[in-house]
């Protein structure tokens, strides 16, 4: 396929490039771009990252390892050797920053992204990447030091010349819902690719090939997210990080859970309807969402069809979307949206949940009136607590009743033991978590990050 | 000297100049190299089709065992490590085949297409296996020891026995190993090389091509981070591209995508260590013995110097009147264990700290008191007259500055107001629980093979007055090259920025050994200025002929040569010098004097000083789901007369924040095959920037190392990492607010390690 982008300020056009071609190996062994490293080859360390610019003025963050050429089209890249002198670049130096610095070209443009954008929650923006040498606190100082910056001039020039830049017009990237249904329904085994987080992966450690794709970041109306009187509309398009933006909102645990999905970069490229269409297991959104008794809605190229999230996953890695459907957007109720939602990883920021428990819970005088638990990691897909809500309904909230449950959690899940932790940790936490709910509503403190030295 | 300047590299880093291996421009035609791997961890090849692997896209050659014409063999010098597996496979992740293709993606994608059966064996994976199995190293345990320990536990009034589980650690420098090899027109190969130690890729080239070592050049510039994961891991790499370039005439590249460095590289060693303990009512400690089980992977590698060093810090800062250490070093199948940062000691060292922590719990006294009952004798006393103790080696300690390190460091954190404020936060709080601890490190700086405490060193000065220096040791981020600049620049009496630093390269330095165990800068640091002295000698000597009877002295400052009675620029001397046909070119050697150490009777002096530290962390503990914050850590740490403050800061905060990894987010899991399920960043959690403490106060202790070193300052590469093992401690004296038992608790401190071990000292 055919797509044109800048690079560094400068127009590029690329005829007949290969679908899944990254832009870290395309910056590095054809352009000898070299500034710009390789850590993991999974959008995991950040040492790729560069910066993206689009027509809608958004700067962000990404990892260049998991970023097929296509998802550039008609955006503008800045890597390393684009950023020219920052101000971010001489306070690295001059607080010790980098030492075996290899790293730090991916500190670097993070840092410059983070900076344009005014976001001076460093540890968060900085979470995607991996310094093995520093112990980061030299490298925050820095980011700090530089908060006055200006925003430097390549960002309204590259602004200025994308809005010259002509489109590339490839079928593989669609440009309308309609656009797309119609790929699906001529193709039914089209592999649809949005932030490409999961898909990167698939193509750089398992070497898949696809015979058709397509890209769905140019779709329009794809990543809006409405007002509607009961409820928000999300746009299946909608990115992690954008969602998040929002839910600060309106929906502030719910929030807090996202800030831990993946890292700014992978926030920013990887969108809520890719992680829902791929089912797994672990994925953070969707026992928020089921707990929100989130609705789905999927488009064909012959019209719509809704239903509720819980319902979607039907097993491990199999979801219930037929051949020609795509993800459109999610229904979420505006009276679920205060839902808790807690996470337990070896690693609090940029890990997978080895627990993921989010609580619907909705007391009247006292009495549990609604009951909406759901959970990851718990089972081989995102599940509802059934039994432990139907002994909780209509029940007091209190730590007897709560307790009561302790062995009812063995009826809805038999966790797996892995690499993240065991059957029994899962099984033990998601009762605790419960608990946690309980106390955090009685007072006490209940969340180690919230506590001060 | 002593200045806070930047890495030399610093500006490079920051804008992505800096050239690592895989940035090296190399030519259009370059082969790609991958390993095939071994997909059992224990059996015998029965066949191997690699039809498909020939076949796949861009495939130019495959190498297999009994392809090699020389000798197969990676090992740093047990010479039990074969490059490719030929009957005999050893663990999930071994070599067995190479294939090169046009691009590494060809490559890797090719070298799993092969179809190899096998006849498979029951492996050895865990120590508790290894043990019961006598699958070991060496023909049986190592014991260091001293005084009488029988008789010493009948007379103490008290005993308790525990254990205490180790995991290991991934060094995840952020470049993952990698090497070209590039063939010359004269027969000679010269390698780049991601390595911490150029001579042994020389070397084991050398023996791959069946060539005598003046034909193998290697030249290493920077690496992105080493950490000990390069000091013999490289090897296979670099002697895969000499072989695939001889045999296709062409340049080679290797570098390892990250779940083949995880899954194919040695990591830190996991230890099961066993104590029983005598001591009195007040924690004074009679005799103590302990075991360790190290768990060394399948080959040999660097297993018996680690463990050897565990056992030598198995005391860590206390007198011990009666000691044994055994050591058993056990053969598993899996990775073999390497050389990471600290080399063993940390293992001995939280060993001797938990046993402090368990007797002061018995004897219900508080921790520290019991760490400073059973401290070495102080420096100070020794200089007025008391005699040094021994350690259970036999090495008389007479640089202990620990306690006055802790005093200071517990004034300057308000330790004593914050124990209180700790204990009462636990009265109040039923879920979150404190904790707060004190940890001391005392770490023997050499080589404790003492024929590698050698370094060599080779300066020029240009008749421009610009100088050049090289040495045997190599960059990793560690501010090496910087600091040795330094020391240059201050004997010369110039600028920083008048000495040019240039790539580690075995055609200049010889025989060099790995920069490892700490002794980069007091090594190579020396050497150079021996080379520098013995240029500025000639220089004076001139000028003291050229200028007498005025002067005898010549001094070297501020860009100048001075003397009573003339005072030149240093460019124009230097030209001087050169139209007198005086040499301002010299090599320089240097030996690290009076060690002495004999390993199996484990007795003399193994090292020339110790470097101190001392940490306090505090942190807050989940009692629902084990997760825990650290709050605030402070840290006081002896650098000797630092050569670069900031260096050596960002050495101790870095080092710190590794060992905070090591015992907390870190986890490696194998599955019951001995399949390594954690082998990349989304599977294995080293610490991100929200995990430092939310308080991080790092400061020197304001020191002169006591023996003769590169201006009286001291190693700091390792000692810092075991700082990360009051955070361990601090998070089991959160752990025993929840109840009345010992806190058994398994490191890595994860959620799930730490409420198992809750729910046991609770009692549920």
């Amino acid at each position: 396929m055919d797509i044109r982008f800048l690079l560094n300020g400068e127009p590029v056009a690329l005829t007949n490039v290969d679908a899944t071609q990254t832009l870290l190996d395309w910056l590095r062994i054809d352009n000898q771009l070299t500034g710009t490293k390789e850590g993991c080859n999974e959008g995991d360390c950040g040492a790729c990252t560069i910066i993206l610019i689009d027509k809608e003025k958004s700067i962000r963050p990404l990892n260049s390892c998991i970023l097929f050429l296509p998802q550039i089209d008609g955006k503008a890249v800045r890597t390393i050797e684009g950023i020219r002198k920052h101000k971010v670049q001489d306070k690295m130096v001059e607080f010790h920053g980098s030492q075996c610095g290899f790293c730090t070209p991916g500190f670097i443009t993070s840092m410059v992204a983070a900076n344009i954008n005014g976001d001076r929650d460093h540890n968060t923006t900085l979470a995607g990447n991996l310094c093995r040498c520093t112990g980061y606190e030299p490298i925050v100082k820095a980011a700090r030091a530089s908060e006055d910056e200006k925003k430097p001039a390549w960002v309204e020039e590259d602004f200025k010349r994308l809005s010259d830049l002509p489109k590339s017009g490839s079928k593989e990237l669609p440009k309308s819902k309609e656009e797309l249904a119609e790929i699906l329904k001529k193709e039914p085994n089209t592999q649809l690719i949005a932030g490409a987080t999961d898909i990167g992966l698939w193509v750089n450690k398992d070497f898949q090939k696809f015979q058709n794709v397509a890209f769905l970041n140019q779709v329009s109306d794809f990543s809006n997210i409405e007002e509607q009187p009961e409820a928000w509309h999300i746009g299946a398009g909608t990115t992690i990080e954008k969602l998040r933006s929002w839910a600060s909102d309106e929906a502030p645990s719910f929030a807090k859970l996202l800030k831990r999905y993946g890292s700014t970069q992978v926030r920013s490229a990887a969108t809520l309807g890719g992680n829902i269409a791929n089912g797994s297991p672990i994925g953070d959104s969707a026992p928020a969402l089921i707990a929100m008794e989130t609705e789905l809605v999927l488009r064909h190229s012959k019209g719509q069809r809704k239903i509720k999230l819980e319902n979607f996953f039907l097993d491990y890695k199999k979801q219930d979307i037929n051949k020609g459907e795509f993800v459109e957007y999610f229904i979420i109720p505006k009276k679920n949206i205060s839902t808790k939602c807690y996470k337990i990883s070896k690693r609090f920021d940029q890990d997978i949940s080895s627990v993921c428990g989010c609580f619907n819970i909705v007391l009247d005088d006292g009495l549990i009136k609604k009951c909406v638990i759901a959970f990851g990691g718990m089972a081989g897909i995102p599940k509802r607590a059934i039994h432990v809500e139907n002994k909780l309904l209509d029940h007091l909230w209190e730590k007897e009743v709560l307790q009561s449950c302790r062995k009812t959690w063995g009826e809805d899940f038999s966790p797996l033991s892995d690499l993240r932790s065991s059957s029994e940790y899962r099984q033990t936490t998601a009762h605790n978590l419960l608990l946690r709910y309980y106390y955090e509503t009685l007072g006490a403190n209940t969340n180690v990050q919230d506590v001060e030295p | 000297m002593n200045k806070a300047v930047p890495h030399d590299s610093a500006k490079l880093h920051v804008t992505g100049a800096a050239r690592y291996v895989d940035d090296i421009p190399i030519p259009a035609r370059t082969l790609h190299l991958a390993f095939g791997l071994s997909t059992i961890a224990k059996g015998k090849i029965k066949s191997i089709d690699l039809s498909a692997v020939k076949e796949a896209p861009g495939v130019a050659d495959i190498i297999l065992s009994h392809d090699l014409p020389f000798k197969n063999d990676v090992a740093p010098n047990a010479n039990d490590e074969p490059l490719l597996a030929d009957l005999n496979v050893n663990f999930i992740g071994q070599p067995i085949f190479i294939v090169a293709a046009k691009s590494h993606t060809e490559a890797r994608y090719a070298a799993k297409l092969a179809i190899i059966e096998y006849t498979e064996e029951k492996p050895v994976l865990s120590i508790k296996d290894a043990i019961s199995l006598n699958s070991r190293f060496e023909d049986g345990p190592r014991i260091y020891q001293k005084g009488d320990i029988l008789s010493a536990f009948k007379t103490s009034p008290m005993t308790l026995e525990g254990k205490l589980e180790l995991g290991g650690q991934e060094h995840f420098y952020l470049e993952g190993q990698a090497a070209i090899a590039s063939p010359q027109d004269d027969g000679e190969m010269v390698i780049y090389s991601s390595t911490q130690h150029p001579t042994e890729i020389q070397h084991k080239v050398a023996e791959t091509l069946g060539l005598d070592m003046n034909l193998v050049k290697v030249e290493v510039r920077r690496m992105g981070g080493g950490f000990g994961g390069k000091e013999s891991q490289g090897n296979a790499l670099a002697c895969a591209c000499a072989i695939a370039a001889v045999r296709n005439n062409s340049t080679v590249k290797m570098r390892y995508d990250r779940d083949d460095d995880m899954k194919i590289t040695g990591k830190r060693h996991d230890f099961q260590i066993e104590y029983t303990a005598g001591f009195d009512k007040l924690g004074n400690i009679k005799a103590l013995d302990v075991k360790h089980y190290v768990r060394c992977g399948w080959s040999q590698d660097l297993s018996l110097p680690v463990a050897d060093r565990a056992m030598l810090h198995a005391d860590n800062c206390y007198h011990i009147p009666n000691f044994r250490v055994e050591s058993h070093r056990l053969k598993t199948n899996t990775q073999s264990a390497t050389a990471f940062r600290g080399f063993g000691g940390p293992q001995g060292m939280i060993g001797m700290e938990s046993i402090i922590d368990h007797i002061a719990f018995t004897v219900g006294a508080d921790p520290d008191a019991v760490r400073k009952r059973n401290f070495y004798t102080a420096e100070k006393k020794i200089k007025d007259g008391f005699k040094p103790q021994k350690s259970h080696y036999d090495m008389e300690i007479k640089d202990f500055i620990v306690h006055e390190m802790m005093e200071k460091l517990l004034e300057d954190c308000d330790y004593q107001t914050r124990k209180s404020k700790v204990k009462e936060w636990n009265r109040e709080n039923k879920i979150l629980k404190r904790g707060i601890a004190f940890n001391p490190v005392k770490f023997g700086i050499s080589f404790t093979l003492t024929q590698l405490n050698q370094a060599g060193a080779l300066v020029h000065i240009y008749n421009d007055g610009s100088v050049k220096i090289n040495h045997g040791g190599t960059e990793m981020g560690q501010g090496l090259f910087q600091k040795v600049a330094q020391v240059a620049a201050h004997v010369f009496g110039i600028e920083t920025n008048k000495v040019q630093i240039t790539a580690t390269d075995t055609a200049k330095v010889p025989n060099t050994s790995a920069t490892a165990a700490s002794s980069g800068s007091d090594l190579n640091g020396m050497a150079v200025k021996q080379a520098c002295d013995i240029i500025c000698a000639r220089i004076s000597s001139y000028f003291i002929d050229k200028y007498r009877p005025n002067t005898n002295d010549v001094k070297f400052k501020d860009g100048r040569i001075k003397g009573s009675n003339f005072d030149i620029a240093f460019e124009d001397a230097v030209h001087e010098i050169y139209t007198q046909r005086i040499s301002l070119s010299s090599t320089g050697f240097y030996k690290t004097p009076d060690l002495q150490w004999d390993r199996i009777v484990g007795k003399g002096r193994p090292f020339y000083y110790f470097a101190y530290g001392t940490a306090v962390s505090e942190v807050v503990v989940d009692t629902l789901t084990g997760e825990f914050k650290l709050l605030r850590t402070d840290i006081l740490h002896d650098a000797g007369k630092s050569l670069n403050p900031a260096i050596d800061i960002g050495q101790i905060e870095g080092g710190f924040i590794q060992g905070l990894g090591w015992l907390t987010t870190e986890e490696l899991v194998w599955d019951e095959k001995g399949d390594l399920k954690t082998h990349a960043p989304s599977t294995y959690k080293i610490p991100c920037a929200s995990d430092r403490p939310k308080i991080f106060n790092v400061r020197l202790f304001d020191n002169l190392n006591l023996e003769n070193t590169i201006y009286k300052s001291k190693a700091v590469g390792e000692p810092p990492f075991m700082l990360g093992i009051s955070v361990f401690l601090a998070i089991r004296d959160a752990i025993s607010a929840c109840g009345n038992n010992w806190p058994n608790l398994k490191a890595p401190a994860t959620p799930e390690n730490i409420l198992k071990a809750i729910r046991y000292v609770d009692g549920t």
